[in-house]
């Protein structure tokens, strides 16, 4: 929800109340008011009777309401007595509206030349139910206009208010650590905004120089860890080569350079890794990979007859993708490498290329733990390979925006690359 | 680093001269001229890259072979279009530097035919072809490229993992176990022996082969 729809219905909803209090407050007050100056007119209307009655004995007669509002009937003394002057609301048909309609009437009592009267005043009365209706939409109308007017205030003021918060907001959203542009903040006079400006501008820069400084970080390890690992290696394979060792020392002489070598495969993928994870390869352009996928194959061919693995490959259709030739080719020889180290003598290991996907698949026993095999140093690979081939895979297939998933079926391990589903 | 790197090439009568700074190299190359330059990228006092923009601009033919720990394309595509010859990027074995150094400098040597003579057996570089006593000796692709690898470091050390990577390409690298190369030494091996070569490949203890001529 955006923020100014987000105060308009909280004003909304407040208003809504507020209002409807304030309507019957309004209407009880209004009502109280009415009455009252209909009771003061009664009452100022019968006192005008009253006299005009003493003057004209004729209208002592009148006991119908014909043209005046007034009736006028004798008592005895007995019913006079105690009698006390009274309002009340009561219904008479009313010719124009062809109806029974609310009036007020005012009963009293008075005496003249001795004989007793008693007097009954009518006023027609604001009929109730028109008003509360008029009452119930000029509430209605009210509040529109006042959800209107706090809407266009909104959109106006606040909008202007709030500019340098959308431009900061926008200005993030294009914000690529990477290539790490300057960002320009609105000025503004209101605090609040200039603080959030100041303080998202440290945090950037402070995250943009811990992202360059890692960068950093990795070229540095790069080279400060694989120079002397090059050079113990160059100098064990000189010294080999150089002085007359027996056998045994030659031996030794290769175990160690063995597991150097593991050590220089281990630094040259765990590099790898936070290249990929910090994004720090060309884009590339749209290829189909079969053409790479029959290079690596072929490349692979001695490696697997080795571990009587043989290579089978089906291209059902051309898998197209954008990417970095040297990723996908790092991923494809991983995941091929994965299913021939993963396979038992004598089985093929089977690519099938199509449109949509490429499908490794290579017999096994049991089906491997699907959310420990992508982490690092989790895969169940031999203690001689680096345990992060799928890790780099998955990163690789993450930065192309492909789908990596594992599945095992009828004794199948199957990995497959597939574009995203959506 | 530099220390094996002199030692690995004088062993192949190479002459060499070092410089360790960027002023250094500055100052050999405005006198001397060299026929292959091994240029690190990564100077304590400047950019390697720097230098080999001063040598095309003067015109200076060096062929120059970029050494750089910085694995990465840019440097990589900078280096290739400042007019480098090639690009080798550390960790490197020092068979395949004495490789890229003999390709380069044959490069370098428009006459003739590149021929490699060993004993009585003859590389044809071009044709990818191997004659032993004028007799054409039929290799696959992959057998010839592990002959040729090992006599571009005849009577040197060259370990499984320079050779895999060298003719199985840089995707092999990972694959942890180098055994495999085995079953081709093993023909070439047979091959060579059948026709009397006069070189041998010899097995060393766990770490890899040596060509030797007999």
């Amino acid at each position: 929800m955006k923020l100014l729809n987000y105060t308009t219905t909280y004003f909304a909803v407040i208003l809504i109340f507020l209002l409807a209090i304030w309507a019957v407050l309004f209407y009880f007050e209004i009502m109280d008011e009415i009455y009252d100056s209909l009771d003061d007119g009664l009452d100022n209307q019968k006192m005008l009777v009253i006299r005009r009655a003493k003057d004209d004995p004729a209208i002592l007669q009148r006991s119908t309401f014909e043209d005046g509002n007034y009736i006028i009937t004798p008592i005895n003394l007995e019913s006079s007595r105690g009698f006390t002057d009274s309002f009340r609301d009561t219904l008479m048909f009313m010719e124009n509206e062809a109806e029974y309609e609310p009036v007020r009437l005012l009963e009293s009592v008075f005496h003249q030349d001795g004989n007793y009267y008693k007097i009954k005043v009518v006023t027609s009365m604001v009929e109730e139910d028109d008003l509360r209706k008029e009452l119930f939409f000029s509430i209605l109308y009210l509040y529109l206009g006042l959800i209107f007017v706090i809407l266009l205030l909104n959109n106006i003021l606040q909008k202007k208010a709030w500019r340098p918060f959308y431009k900061l907001l926008s200005r993030l959203e294009r914000f690529s650590i990477e290539d790490a542009k300057e960002i320009k903040y609105e000025k503004t006079n209101i605090d609040e905004f200039r603080l959030l400006n100041e303080r998202v501008d440290r945090l950037l820069k402070k995250s943009v120089e811990s992202y360059k400084s890692q960068k950093e970080f990795i070229e540095n390890a790069s080279h400060e860890l694989q120079t002397p690992l090059a050079i113990s290696i160059n100098k064990l394979e000189l010294m080999a080569e150089n002085s007359n060792l027996n056998e045994e020392q030659m031996e030794e002489l290769g175990t160690v350079l063995n597991s150097l070598e593991r050590l220089t495969r281990l630094n040259k993928s765990l590099l790898l890794l936070s290249r990929i994870e910090n994004r720090q390869f060309e884009e590339g352009e749209k290829f189909s990979w079969n053409g790479l996928i029959v290079q690596i194959i072929a490349e692979f061919e001695d490696f697997g007859l080795h571990q009587q693995v043989s290579l089978e490959i089906t291209e059902k259709g051309i898998f197209e993708h954008r990417g970095n030739r040297d990723l996908a080719a790092i991923l494809i020889s991983n995941l091929l490498r994965n299913a021939i180290i993963h396979s038992s003598s004598g089985t093929t290991v089977k690519v099938i290329v199509s449109e949509e996907s490429i499908r490794f698949e290579n017999p096994g026993n049991e089906a491997l733990d699907e959310t420990r095999i992508f982490s690092r140093f989790q895969g169940t690979e031999s203690a001689r390979s680096t345990g992060l081939g799928l890790a780099i895979s998955k990163a690789i297939s993450e930065r192309f925006n492909l789908d990596l998933t594992y599945q095992f079926s009828a004794e199948t391990h199957i990995f497959t690359i597939g574009h995203h589903s959506s | 680093m530099m220390q094996n790197m002199r030692e690995t090439l004088e062993k192949e009568n190479f002459l060499i001269e070092s410089a360790f700074t960027y002023s250094e190299a500055m100052s050999k190359i405005g006198v001397y001229e060299y026929d292959c330059i091994l240029l690190d990228i990564t100077l304590p006092d400047g950019n390697g890259l720097d230098i080999l923009n001063v040598l095309k601009e003067k015109g200076i033919m060096d062929s120059v072979i970029i050494v750089s720990a910085k694995d990465s394309l840019d440097d990589k595509i900078k280096g290739l279009d400042l007019g480098a010859d090639d690009y080798l990027p550390k960790p490197f074995h020092m068979a395949e530097l004495n490789a890229r150094v003999k390709a380069v400098l044959r490069r370098r040597k428009f006459d003739g035919a590149n021929l490699l003579q060993l004993d009585n057996v003859t590389i044809d570089i071009d044709a990818h072809q191997v004659k032993v006593d004028g007799k054409i000796l039929e290799l696959n692709r992959k057998e010839f490229d592990v002959l040729f690898y090992l006599a571009a470091n005849k009577d040197r050390l060259v370990s499984k993992s320079a050779l895999a990577e060298h003719v199985w390409g840089d995707y092999i690298d990972q694959a942890s176990n180098f055994d495999f190369i085995y079953s081709q030494i093993k023909n070439l091996r047979k091959k060579l022996s059948d026709c009397h070569a006069g070189i041998e490949i010899k097995a060393v203890y766990g770490i890899g082969y040596k060509l030797t001529v007999l």
